[in-house]
């Protein structure tokens, strides 16, 4: 069993979804039942794999190939290192989150909804453990579809422009990098006789340096429309207002990362020529993205359009790390990846809560509501302290090391982006007061009701998990850190240049 | 010389612990226990340290007491840890946070009694004493930083505390987002050392406890060793971190504001101890500083213009937190002034006689505002001396001491203060120090005099019904004002046949060649001469108060006529404020809201838009062409494939 646990990752969602199907109609409680197991199941596995995982190498690990399309050299090749088992472990705790939500959040089509959210998973799981690059390529493309429906079926009024929009700006992006993935297989057969797509035969592809460039850019832009990075950002509102809440939970929680693990995962290592020129345009897009992002998440009337916008500028934080192209920075920014997801996914959730009882987001209809519901203002206030990156929370690791990487590989970044930490400040404690604080002046608010058991159930591990990051970040940054040095050898850069080494030796 | 004592950790860790069972139990388990539970814990963390204070005190010279809690972060080599350190410089702070911390607790249990929110009032309380230990425990940067932003959260709490009025919690939110200014400064500071030190860290020579980045120890040793131009810039980051956070030019705007928080939290955070942290962080980085000749001066002119600054505004302020408020920022510049000429010392003992003071002031405010049902107009107030006598009293003594009458606190702090700037050679400095002084005692004279003496002014039946407050209250005031007396009797100057017994303490701690240097370049003669001229100008500037404020607030009128224009600058805080809403905040709003009504919909939206139509009309003309159900994905894969045969061309070629 232990050989093919990654295989299994991928399957029991799928089977999860399966029985769901099967399901008798009308038999929500059960579907529910079943759904939550399968991701119950899919969380052990990912335990398993996290228990046996060995954090002293950045190699791939639990590897799986079998044949698939010999003659094109595309294998099922499947494998995890540090960052990726982070991002899977993030993955499967946010999903059995998600499902449990759907009880109170989703109030059509059960089975449909809960079917997606675990083929959605499944194929997040698939481009996380993917070491093929086609392999990559189809979970990435799988996973549009059930976000796509998450969207188009279970969103808001303007649910159908969001979807599309959604839809299109992705697909803008991957067909150059699926042009990219093509030419590098048969780059590869070019040099050696033979065609593979396995990632780790293409990071020791020798290339020109013109061949890199058109590679990275092709692969960029797919990578920087998930991230979003700034100016390809504007799906990403639209999309979260108009998501159910758990569609918002996924696509900030992971959808987005999927984005910065591919420059981690591809770009960077396949194109290690080009990242001294590029990365640098990177960094610059990256801090747009940070002030950008904050300075509109400030003038929005709508909690969820703050909060997207507020994921423009904290994942503009992560790709500034990627940027560094030092361990520090890059180990921050993976930091962050996860951080994120769990602050942000928390957000999405809590501002869900409030729109289930009041069944509208926008910031002026509330006011006062602290002393209606102070167990949800203690919630509301600890995540919004750790998403504006309070030390002895998650945000901090991350940002913290972000910034201090950057600095390293240009100073004048990290003082712009360090603005971004004020702007922070200044938009989630603005929202924050604006909701809670004053009185209730609204007759409907008065009828709020505190947080319930369920959701109780769903955001004591947030919270949880908030602060543990924050008190004891070292088990995850030494899960990830050969991998970073790993991943930063392969794009060109000795660790021994970007690590302060000996320091405390 | 550094012993591990395991310890060490409960002193944060209580008052911490005492926060977390507030919002666990603190609803259920009634008032009482919650003042108990909240009191007590602050209690014994004080015990324990006197307990470390006794131990340093017996031990040889420049002794430390360490306790490896554990290993933060961990990356690529270097450590961040969780060390607590008590040296005499901060054991001095930790006494005097949890003791003037553990009487304004008491005195809050009165003060706050009819409070709805008793406990969530005590957990905020009891955080903030635990982030503020932490800050000062810390041996670096980094764990620092950590009670850095959390004694801002609290104070960000706590002035936001009656959060119904949407005021008191714009004001919170003020103080967070000024503090976050200073804060990027300190943690750019940080990473501008860390990659400093970084390479040239293991000449350093490794600890015996395992040698992790950012500690002040190698922080002080290397910065010598450094480029001036870095040392400086660091130096300087840093301390615009301690404007945020101590409340000067130009970030002190927050100050007056937060006195929107209860009274008690304006005497323990915004007056004795949080604001002070700037002056700490200076102080335990003094090598770092003394490498920075250009920063110090930064330092003590900032200092001393806003020590002269605040004392004007605090000269024609009506609400009597304000003037206190203002009181603090000027203050505060006065121990900024002392950091500038390098006498360390010199200013933690300041802010150790200014927490005593300046926390019994606030307290005595606050008792007065108790009295009067939540009356703060001192023009409404008056003749108060007969109600509430242990207040006054207090009160009284704490005013001269902070005018630094001869005989009290203030005046040993002051005056080392006052004579390490002439011995330094800074005149200039010395002349605005003694100007502020005289402002000082002009101001607080105002104050005492409309607050207590001559007849009530204010709304007859609150008058009436003013009493004293309940003994939970006063005896805290009555300890500080012992404190406002006794306390300077650490400090005296040997010019006056003392020991400096605080100043030889601490020595090891800012052992710069400054502290102990200029103060004996003094001749007796001339120390004495200096306090006679400081002595003089005090008592002249608080008759002359005392003299023109028999005629009631009224003598304002002669104060605004004397003034001209100038009242008007001094009354709007010299237009700061207003400054920061005109070029910053309004302009900061219409950007964003450009950026996203014009930029994101207008620009970047249509654009898409536009692109995606486009598509839409080029897909409709190939179905009807093509007569068969042709979609976009088929469109664009084959765009696809076209561009992927078009690639593999030109790259196969090349």
């Amino acid at each position: 069993m232990d050989q093919q646990l990654l295989s299994l990752l991928i399957a029991v969602p799928l089977v999860g979804a399966a029985l769901v199907a099967l399901a008798g109609p009308g038999a929500v409680r059960s579907m529910r039942a079943i759904a939550l197991t399968a991701s119950l199941a899919v969380f052990a596995v990912a335990l398993r794999i996290a228990a046996l995982f060995d954090s002293s190498t950045g190699e791939f690990q639990f590897t799986e190939q079998a044949a698939w399309i010999p003659q094109m050299g595309v294998t099922w090749s499947l494998g995890l290192d540090g960052i990726s088992l982070l991002l899977v472990l993030l993955t499967v705790f946010l999903t059995p989150l998600v499902v449990l939500n759907s009880a109170s959040s989703i109030d059509k089509r059960q089975k449909g909804y809960l079917v997606n959210v675990l083929l959605l998973e499944s194929a997040m799981l698939g481009t996380l453990v993917a070491t093929d690059v086609l392999v990559f390529y189809v979970f990435w493309e799988l996973m549009l579809v059930p976000m796509f429906l998450l969207i188009g079926i279970w969103g808001g009024r303007r649910r159908v422009y969001a979807s599309m929009k959604f839809v299109l700006f992705t697909m803008v992006g991957s067909l150059p990098m699926l042009v990219a993935l093509v030419w590098l297989g048969l780059a590869h057969a070019g040099a050696t006789g033979t065609p593979s797509y396995a990632m780790t035969d293409l990071y020791d592809l020798e290339l020109t340096r013109s061949a890199q460039a058109w590679c990275f850019a092709a692969m960029a832009l797919s990578f920087a429309i998930k991230v979003p990075m700034w100016p390809l950002h504007t799906w990403l509102p639209d999309a979260h207002v108009e998501a159910p809440t758990g569609g918002s939970v996924i696509l900030a929680g992971v959808l987005l990362k999927m984005g910065t693990y591919g420059f981690l995962r591809l770009a960077m290592p396949i194109c290690p020529d080009v990242l001294g020129a590029a990365m640098p345009i990177i960094g610059a897009l990256a801090v747009v993205g940070i002030i950008y992002g904050a300075l509109v998440a400030m003038v929005q009337p709508d909690m969820k359009k703050l909060v997207a916008y507020s994921s423009v500028s904290h994942l503009g934080f992560v790709m500034l790390g990627l940027s560094s192209l030092n361990v520090v920075g890059v180990e921050g920014a993976v930091y962050q990846m996860i951080s994120h997801g769990i602050s942000t996914g928390a957000l999405f959730l809590l501002v869900g809560v409030l729109y289930e009882r009041r069944h509208t987001r926008l910031i002026a209809d509330f006011g006062g509501l602290w002393r209606q519901v102070p167990l949800y203002a203690f919630f509301l206030l600890v995540v919004t302290l750790s998403s504006i990156g309070l030390p002895g929370l998650n945000g901090f690791v991350g940002e913290f090391l972000i910034l201090l990487g950057t600095f390293k590989a240009s100073p004048v970044l990290a003082i712009l982006a360090s603005s971004g930490v004020v702007l922070g400040a200044v938009y989630m404690l603005w929202m924050f007061q604006r909701v809670m604080f004053g009185e209730v002046d609204k007759a409907e608010n008065r009828e709020i009701s505190d947080l319930n058991r369920r959701e109780l159930v769903i955001l004591v591990p947030l919270l949880a998990l908030i602060v543990l990051m924050g008190v004891y970040p070292r088990p995850f940054l030494e899960t990830m850190e050969a991998s970073v040095e790993l991943t930063l050898e392969r794009a060109g850069i000795t660790p021994v240049e970007t690590a302060p080494a000996e320091v405390s030796r | 010389m550094v012993s591990a004592e395991s310890w060490l950790r409960w002193i944060p860790l209580l008052p911490l612990l005492g926060a977390v069972l507030h919002v666990a139990v603190g609803y259920r388990v009634g008032r009482r226990a919650t003042g108990v539970l909240a009191c007590s814990v602050v209690g014994v963390s004080f015990l324990l340290a006197l307990r470390a204070f006794s131990a340093l005190v017996s031990a040889p010279e420049g002794a430390v007491l360490a306790d490896d809690v554990y290993r933060w972060i961990a990356v690529a080599g270097f450590n961040i840890d969780v060390r607590l350190v008590l040296d005499s410089l901060s054991v001095v702070m930790c006494l005097v946070i949890t003791g003037v911390g553990f009487l304004i607790h008491v005195y809050s249990t009165g003060y706050m009694a009819h409070d709805d929110d008793y406990a969530r009032f005590f957990a905020y309380l009891n955080l903030f004493t635990s982030a503020m230990l932490v800050l000062v425990m810390a041996d670096n940067l980094v764990l620092m930083f950590v009670g850095w932003e959390g004694v801002g959260l609290c104070s960000y709490l706590l002035i936001g505390f009656w959060y119904t009025d949407t005021a008191k919690a714009s004001a919170g939110k003020k103080a967070f987002v000024v503090n976050r200014v200073g804060d990027a400064a300190f943690v750019l500071g940080t990473f501008l050392l860390f990659w400093a030190l970084a390479p040239g860290a293991s000449e350093l020579g490794a600890s015996d406890l395992g040698a992790s980045s950012l500690r002040f120890a190698d922080i002080n040793a290397a910065a010598p060793g450094l480029s001036p131009g870095l040392v400086t810039a660091a130096a300087l980051l840093l301390f615009v971190g301690a404007t945020g956070k101590s409340a000067q030019i130009p970030l002190f705007v927050w100050l007056p504001d937060a006195m929107a928080g209860p009274t008690p939290v304006s005497a323990l955070i915004h007056a004795a101890t949080m604001v002070t942290a700037g002056v700490y962080m200076v102080a335990r980085l003094n090598g770092l500083f003394e490498a920075a000749p250009a920063a110090m001066t930064v330092i003590a002119w900032v200092g001393a213009i806003t020590a002269l600054m605040a004392a004007t505004v605090g000269v024609v302020q009506n609400d009597i937190k304000k003037v206190l408020a203002y009181s603090t920022v000027s203050q505060l510049g006065y121990m900024f002034m002392a950091l500038g000429v390098g006498a360390f010392g010199a200013a933690v003992f300041h802010v150790m006689t200014h927490a005593f003071f300046k926390g019994l002031l606030f307290l005595g405010a606050g008792s007065v505002i108790h009295a009067l049902h939540e009356e703060q107009d001192i023009r409404e107030m008056g003749g108060l001396r007969a109600k509430t006598p242990v207040t006054w009293a207090t009160f009284a003594v704490a005013t001269l001491a902070i005018a630094g009458v001869p005989g009290l606190a203030g005046f040993f702090s002051k005056d080392a203060i006052l004579a390490a700037t002439f011995a330094g050679g800074h005149y200039g400095l010395w002349l605005i120090g003694l100007a502020g002084a005289a402002l000082t005692a002009f101001y607080m004279t105002r104050l005492l005099r409309l607050v207590f003496f001559d007849s009530f002014r204010g709304d007859r039946e609150r008058g009436e019904q003013a009493h004293e407050s309940p003994r939970s209250m006063t005896i805290p005031l009555i300890v500080l004002a012992v404190l406002s007396v006794a306390g300077g009797y650490l400090g005296v100057p040997h010019a006056l046949g003392g020991h400096d017994a605080l100043g030889s303490f601490l020595a090891p701690s800012v052992s710069s060649a400054a502290h102990a240097g200029h103060a004996l370049q003094l001749s007796m003669a001339v120390e004495w001469l200096l306090m006679l001229v400081s002595t003089t100008v005090v008592l002249g500037s608080m008759g002359f108060a005392w003299k023109l404020y028999a005629a009631g607030p009224d003598a304002d009128v002669v104060v605004r006529g004397a003034l001209g224009r100038a009242w008007q600058w001094m009354a709007s805080a010299w237009r700061v404020d207003e400054a920061y809403e005109r070029l910053l905040v309004r302009p900061i709003g219409r950007g964003a809201g450009f950026l996203w009504k014009s930029v994101d919909l207008g620009l970047i939206d249509r654009f898409a838009d536009g692109v995606a139509m486009t598509a839409g009309v080029l897909a409709e003309t190939w179905r009807r062409w093509n007569s068969g159900s042709v979609q976009h994905y088929a469109l664009s894969l084959l765009a696809g494939a076209l561009a992927l045969v078009a690639a593999v061309l030109l790259g196969g070629g090349g």
